[in-house]
């Protein structure tokens, strides 16, 4: 019900932020203004509205003058909105009955003049009244939760957010991308500053999440659509067709064996080798059940062959299959979905990937790993030669605005280290030098790790970006420079491998749309602040952790992805969620059914009433986006708390 | 030598007239040294490209207004089309020169130099020479 004007008791309590606001906004000024208004029956200012002090006088004029209606002229509401109105509420008055009017971001801090910057605090203060003389009370909607978690992607920062959360006690659902679970840590050889092996320490997780009677895990499988909002979405998952029987396969790898067309890059070993049309990406692969690659099978694509049926055991392969769609509900969601590197063949000076012996740093750990396609003895592509002069080139495609990406990909400095570590220990009388820009160490252990690199194992550090790599015979000549000693130089090396800037994972865009969340302009998944919320996207009940962020090593992985894990699980362990009461409203009387608004709302939260052929507004899934206000023709739409009559009179307000 | 550098000298007027001929923003170099890497004639230079950046950063613009690094540069743009930064280096270079031929000292009168003189000239200062006052 709104309220006549001309009972309104409203409060208007200028903050000075210190300095922040005072210095440009004149905040005795603001209360003699406020004061002449005959429905504010209480305007003063202080020094800092939000402390202890602050707060209380304001809950004291709540009291003394029966206020029903506050407007606090401070900063942004996206700080201290909840202050105030947890304040308003516990003095007695409903919390919707307090508006924010952010007189610091918006006005303060992006002007000098005080006396323009007085009148523009001003009109801001006096649209808010404006509101608040037309504000309802309201009460929050109750909306029960969806006891259970959608994990996007299993590299080592879904796997941990998804066990974090099982371990908990609650259900997830996690969905991976590729045949397998791991994701790039299952390539690397081993990891920095220790130098463990990374299969090593990473199958075992691998090994609990399949066995993890709370985790259900799809494979081969992305999100076909998402619904709904925090605490209750609605998830469409496309299992995509593996073309074999998953209950029977018992993972023999018989027709891996047998499969008579191998022309296809290996996917895991960075192309450096070819596989079978039907493979399993690694040994420890999880699950242990093969897929077939459609476009390199000659069933497939020529109607031949067929001997992987011929030699299967148990008859498990299927080439009838179809995709597989499964709905699942949950009530928080974690996106992690890792990273890519930038393709070597955009590198314009280092030879758009034409020479078979520049490389990319997880090709190299291909060739480092035991599991690898040399089985850990570094040889070159080309010619399968030891390479004894292998030079590193960091920052390659990284902090180049210019050219490539401006950001810092922020392991590079960590892992060249560790790759020329590593080749020396395989090749001790080989010579490894490393280009670098600046070196970056910041993490435990870390700048040890490269000092080590430097004093121990005579890796030869060169300050300078090389401009030029091209063959020279059987040599890869590198055109560099060592800003230190002021000298043009030359390295004909045999191998050369690339620190190739981190990317975010090849096709997640789509997925971003799906999930309506944002990205930066790099397409890295965007926090919802980045200091204090780190983990949550600005989708309430959808949360990030890993490289889909920002490039980062895996110690920061994982500890990001129990931070995911902890949000998630915060939001699981409770029954109901308070949803705004922002929400649209049907004025019976003007809604003519057109059903305009059931289409323009994103969030399904509209339908039509049957009986008295009007549409309703389920208060649940409604955001209060004020879609359908905007598109009603009949202005039956009205949202709460931000009706035309409201918005008529605030703009009123500012052109006065 | 000790060198005394001043934020005073760094943000000189010479700065001012380096940024406003160059269209440049020194403080942009991050020395990579990616332009030095590529400068086909560096061999020759006393200061590399990313030196001469690197100089004017910190106020030493006599050095390099002394030096031979913008006599010796050829204009070939292999710097300018590596600089991940964006730099424009090769204009950079004929902003020095521009520099140094603007401060009036004598005047060139093509006509009046000597075979001998011409032969040992690099050919990028008598370009310049004619490009005098015209950018
Ligand atoms: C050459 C190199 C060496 C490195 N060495 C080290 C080291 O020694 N030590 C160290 O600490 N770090 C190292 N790192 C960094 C390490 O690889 C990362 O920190 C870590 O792998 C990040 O894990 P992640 O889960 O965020 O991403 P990823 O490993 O990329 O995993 C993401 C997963 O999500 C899946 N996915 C993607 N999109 C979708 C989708 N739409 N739907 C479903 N699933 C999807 C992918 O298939 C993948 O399985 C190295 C990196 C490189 C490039
Ligand atoms: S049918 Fe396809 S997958 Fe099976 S063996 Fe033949 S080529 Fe390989
Ligand atoms: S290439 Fe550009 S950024 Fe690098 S040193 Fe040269 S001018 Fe500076």
């Amino acid at each position: 019900m709104t309220e006549n004007k001309n009972d309104k008791k409203i409060g208007v309590f200028v903050c000075h932020c210190g300095i922040n606001i005072a210095s440009t906004v004149d905040v005795d000024k603001l209360v003699e203004e406020f004061s002449k208004y005959s429905d504010v029956s209480h305007t003063e200012n202080y020094k800092y509205m939000c402390s202890d002090p602050g707060q209380k006088l304001i809950s004291a004029a709540i009291k003394k003058h029966k206020l029903n209606g506050l407007v606090i002229a401070c900063c942004s509401p996206t700080l201290h909105e909840n202050t105030f109105r947890r304040l308003s509420e516990n003095s007695g008055l409903n919390a919707y009955l307090c508006e924010i009017a952010n007189i610091r971001e918006q006005c303060s801090w992006v002007h000098e003049d005080k006396t323009e910057g007085t009148k523009k605090a001003i009109k801001i203060v006096k649209t808010i009244v404006e509101k608040v003389r037309k504000n309802e009370s309201l009460t929050p909607v109750e909306v029960p939760v969806t006891k259970k978690a959608l994990v996007i992607g299993a590299g080592i920062a879904g796997m941990q957010a998804a066990l974090d959360i099982a371990d908990a006690g609650k259900k997830v659902i996690l969905v991976e991308k590729s045949p397998s679970i791991g994701g790039h840590m299952a390539q690397l050889s081993e990891t920095f500053p220790t130098l463990d092996c990374s299969q090593c320490i990473l199958t075992p997780k691998m090994v609990d999440v399949a066995q993890n009677p709370n985790i259900t895990l799809y494979t081969y499988s992305e999100i076909e659509d998402l619904e709904g909002c925090v605490g209750n979405f609605k998830v469409k998952i496309r299992k995509k067709a593996r073309y074999i029987d998953e209950e029977l396969c018992t993972g023999c790898g018989i027709c891996v064996n047998k499969c008579p067309s191998k022309k296809a890059l290996d996917e895991f070993n960075v192309e450096l080798t070819t596989r079978p049309a039907i493979y399993v990406p690694f040994p420890q692969a999880v699950p242990n059940i093969p897929v077939i690659d459609k476009e390199n099978c000659l069933f497939f694509q020529k109607d031949a062959c067929r001997i992987c049926e011929k030699v299967c055991g148990p008859k498990a392969i299927r080439f009838d299959q179809e995709d597989e769609f499964i709905e699942e509900e949950v009530g928080a969601i974690v996106v992690a979905t890792g990273y890519d590197l930038l393709p070597i063949t955009e590198m314009r000076e280092y030879g758009y990937g034409k020479y078979k012996d520049v490389i990319n740093g997880l090709q190299f750990e291909r060739l480092l790993s035991a599991s690898g396609p040399t089985e850990g003895e570094v040889r070159r592509p080309s010619d399968s030669k030891i390479p004894k002069d292998v030079v590193f080139i960091q920052c390659s495609g990284s902090r180049n605005p210019e050219y490539y990406k401006s950001y810092c990909s922020k392991i590079c400095c960590m892992y060249a280290s560790k790759h020329a570590m590593l080749y020396k220990h395989r090749v001790p009388d080989g010579h490894s030098y490393i280009f670098y820009i600046d070196i970056r160490s910041g993490g435990k252990g870390y700048e040890e790790f490269v000092q080590r690199a430097q004093e121990e194992e005579n890796v030869v550090y060169l300050r300078g970006r090389p401009a030029k790599v091209y063959q020279e015979g059987d040599k890869m000549v590198v055109w560099g420079v060592d800003t230190l000693s002021g000298q043009q130089i030359t390295i004909k090396a045999d191998l050369v491998v690339l620190a190739q800037a981190i990317i975010p994972r090849n096709g997640v865009e789509e997925l971003i749309k799906k999930l309506k969340i944002q990205t930066d302009e790099h397409g890295f998944l965007s926090e919802a602040h980045p200091k204090l919320r780190p983990v949550e996207t600005n989708t309430s009940g959808i949360f990030l952790a890993g490289c889909a962020q920002a490039p980062r090593d895996i110690p920061e992985t994982v500890a990001q992805a129990s931070g995911s894990a902890a949000k998630a699980l915060t939001l699981l362990s409770i029954d109901k969620i308070h949803h705004l009461p922002i929400v649209a409203t049907v004025d019976e009387d003007l809604c003519s059914g057109c059903e305009i608004c059931i289409g323009t709302c994103p969030y399904s939260a509209r339908e039509i009433d049957e009986e008295k052929k009007i549409a309703i507004v389920n208060e649940v899934l409604c955001e209060g986006c004020g879609s359908c206000v905007s598109a009603c023709p009949s202005s039956a739409s009205q949202q709460k708390n931000f009706t035309d009559g409201q918005f008529e009179e605030m703009i009123k307000a500012i052109l006065e | 030598m000790q060198k005394e550098i001043s934020t005073k000298k760094i943000f000189s007027k010479l700065l001012e007239k380096f940024e406003t001929i160059s269209g440049e923003n020194t403080f942009n170099c991050y020395q990579c040294g990616c332009c030095s890497a590529a400068c086909p004639v560096a061999s020759e230079m006393d200061l590399l490209p990313s030196q001469v950046m690197r100089y004017i950063q910190i106020g030493l613009t006599d050095e390099v207004l002394n030096g031979n690094t913008m006599w010796i540069c050829a204009t070939c743009y292999a710097c300018q089309a590596r600089c991940p930064r964006g730099i424009d280096i090769a204009t950079v270079m004929e902003t020095l020169r521009q520099i140094k031929l603007r401060k009036n000292e004598d005047w060139t009168v093509l006509g009046k130099i000597d075979v001998d003189e011409l032969n040992k000239l690099p050919p990028i200062a008598l370009i310049s020479n004619l490009r005098k006052m015209t950018g």
